[in-house]
């Protein structure tokens, strides 16, 4: 299986932040998370409950490019989400724009916030999602940029933040930060980023230079695992013939 | 009952400078943007505009209208940033609250609630109380003594949603899945005001749609007008879906101020007669373009 792509290494790695989550509402962000929770519910999470993108759960797990032949299952406006996220049945993976060693996100602005050189979406539902369910990030772009000592705005809550105000910690989860380099997470004592593993092809020095923050760096450093023979056949030829996987993470 | 029928005009003109102002929709989908259209066309300005935010803050933000955004993001769905926000946010112009979705949904709550504020745990721990230094923290009365973010009521001014039909009494229904926060921006606010893509015969609304799509009651409506594409470039299923070419020249149009000034000429300083016109003349082109 030398012809396996990165994104496919990606994929398989997403879907795998939601390995024993049962049923638990996925709320992936971008290409390759929406790949991955659909990999996980044809595989080894057959109970994920999954949302079409506007008001609906999803029933069915269609390709990720046909919105026509979705079958809906329930209805979960915006407001209710809130209700789910709060009751803590959630794992969300959200992207960042930056992301720093302790797992604290930033989607708002770059700068200081008051003026910023920046402004980006905004904190949008980070706070809560943080303190409130698991939490997952995907970084399509692993550099010293996106990897960062510190944030410049805490939307996301990382490990430090929540230690620091009681409260913010008792339902606080960062599972797992997937980019296209490696898998990364913070199974060390103080709760700071480790390197999991790295995507074949990518060496540990290669992970390091493009971090903007010390990384924990176990030994020996395992290889992301394949796709299996039978996700890869699921995500080619059921969920992503279109290819949407290599727009994402060209190369 | 009492008839509630009225015009943009005279919704606008109900609007002071300096009010605190509640659009409803979500990012680029079903926001009162004739609405909008009528208030840059009076430039009613030095807003404080309350939002889950799309082209609606862009556009009054564009037009000098604003004095702060109260949000917890401003998109345009498939344009993941408003350029014209972010101008105004980089230069300097205008105040923010930025706060999370939920707290956002949470204050809108406890203003229709009239409760000061909604306790919650989504800002623990984040910059979002950093940012707000106004914001408070209450700690549960019960053996728990768990401390959470008392979120504040967003109290408003006047508040405009745009639905896909109403009646004359002020009852509104939506067609498309999502009835976003529009019914709790109504409930949060002084004045009250329903656009719809149509005002049918009391009653009829029952034709449209079952019974739970009617999610305005007249309650919580001061005045419907009857604004077709009062919605429009952004999302009003099933009555439109999202005018994505309008939307583009929309985002292009920040590139320098004449081409600003040129889009805005014709698609936001406008009455509805000139818009739709306006949109006819570009359908008309983009027909007969080589």
């Amino acid at each position: 299986m030398t012809d396996v792509t990165r994104a496919e290494v990606c994929v398989a790695a997403c879907a795998d932040a939601w390995r024993g989550d049962g049923e638990t509402l996925a709320s992936p962000f971008g290409t390759i998370p929406s790949l991955g929770a659909r990999l996980a519910r044809l595989t080894f999470e057959p109970d994920l409950v999954l949302t079409d993108g506007e008001a609906a759960l999803m029933a069915n797990t269609p390709p990720l490019s046909d919105t026509e032949d979705i079958v809906r299952e329930a209805w979960l406006p915006y407001r209710r989400v809130f209700d789910v996220v709060w009751a803590g049945r959630r794992h969300v993976m959200m992207m960042a724009s930056q992301l720093d060693r302790f797992g604290n996100q930033n989607l708002s602005c770059i700068g200081d916030w008051h003026r910023p050189k920046a402004q980006l979406i905004g904190v949008r539902g980070a706070p809560g999602n943080s303190v409130n369910h698991t939490t997952s990030y995907w970084i399509p772009s692993h550099t010293p940029r996106a990897v960062v000592d510190r944030v410049d705005m805490v939307c996301g809550v990382g490990y430090d933040r929540a230690r620091a105000v009681p409260g913010a910690a008792r339902f606080h989860e960062i599972r797992v930060v997937v980019s296209n380099l490696a898998v990364l997470d913070f199974a060390t004592p103080d709760h700071s980023l480790r390197l999991r593993s790295v995507h074949p092809g990518v060496s540990v020095d290669e992970v390091l230079a493009s971090s903007g923050c010390p990384v924990v760096v176990p030994d020996p450093v395992p290889e992301s695992r394949l796709p299996t023979p039978q996700e890869l056949a699921l995500l080619r030829q059921v969920l992503d013939p279109a290819g949407l996987r290599e727009k994402e993470l060209p190369g | 009952m009492t008839d509630k029928r009225s015009s943009l005009v005279d919704m606008v003109a109900e609007l002071r400078p300096g009010m605190t102002i509640g659009l409803g929709g979500w990012g680029s989908r079903r926001k009162p943007m004739a609405a909008v259209r009528a208030i840059v066309g009076a430039g009613i300005g030095d807003l404080t505009v309350v939002s889950y935010g799309g082209p609606d803050v862009g556009q009054l933000c564009a037009a000098g209208l604003v004095r702060k955004v109260v949000f917890g993001f401003v998109t345009l769905d498939s344009i993941a940033l408003d350029p014209h926000f972010r101008a105004a946010r980089q230069q300097g112009r205008i105040e923010a609250m930025e706060v999370d979705e939920g707290m956002f949904y949470l204050g809108l709550l406890a203003a229709c609630q009239r409760l000061p504020f909604l306790p919650t745990r989504a800002g623990l721990g984040s910059d979002v109380m950093a940012v707000n230094p106004h914001l408070r923290t209450v700690r549960s009365p019960y053996d728990d003594g768990e401390e959470l973010v008392a979120m504040p009521a967003l109290q408003l001014d006047a508040a405009f949603v745009h639905v896909n039909r109403a009646d004359r009494h002020g009852n509104g229904q939506v067609l498309g899945p999502d009835p976003y926060f529009d019914d709790l921006f109504l409930g949060a606010a002084r004045r009250r005001f329903v656009t719809a893509e149509a005002v049918v015969e009391p009653g009829a609304l029952l034709d449209e749609g079952p019974v739970q799509s009617v999610v305005v009651t007249r309650l919580i409506t001061d005045a419907v007008a009857e604004v077709p594409l009062g919605a429009h470039f952004t999302s009003c299923p099933p009555d439109y879906q999202r005018d994505e070419a309008l939307q583009r020249r929309y985002v292009e149009a920040a590139a320098d101020p004449g081409t600003w000034a040129e889009f805005a000429g014709r698609f936001v300083a406008v009455d509805q007669s000139d818009y739709r016109r306006a949109l006819a003349e570009v359908s008309a082109s983009s027909s007969t373009a080589p």
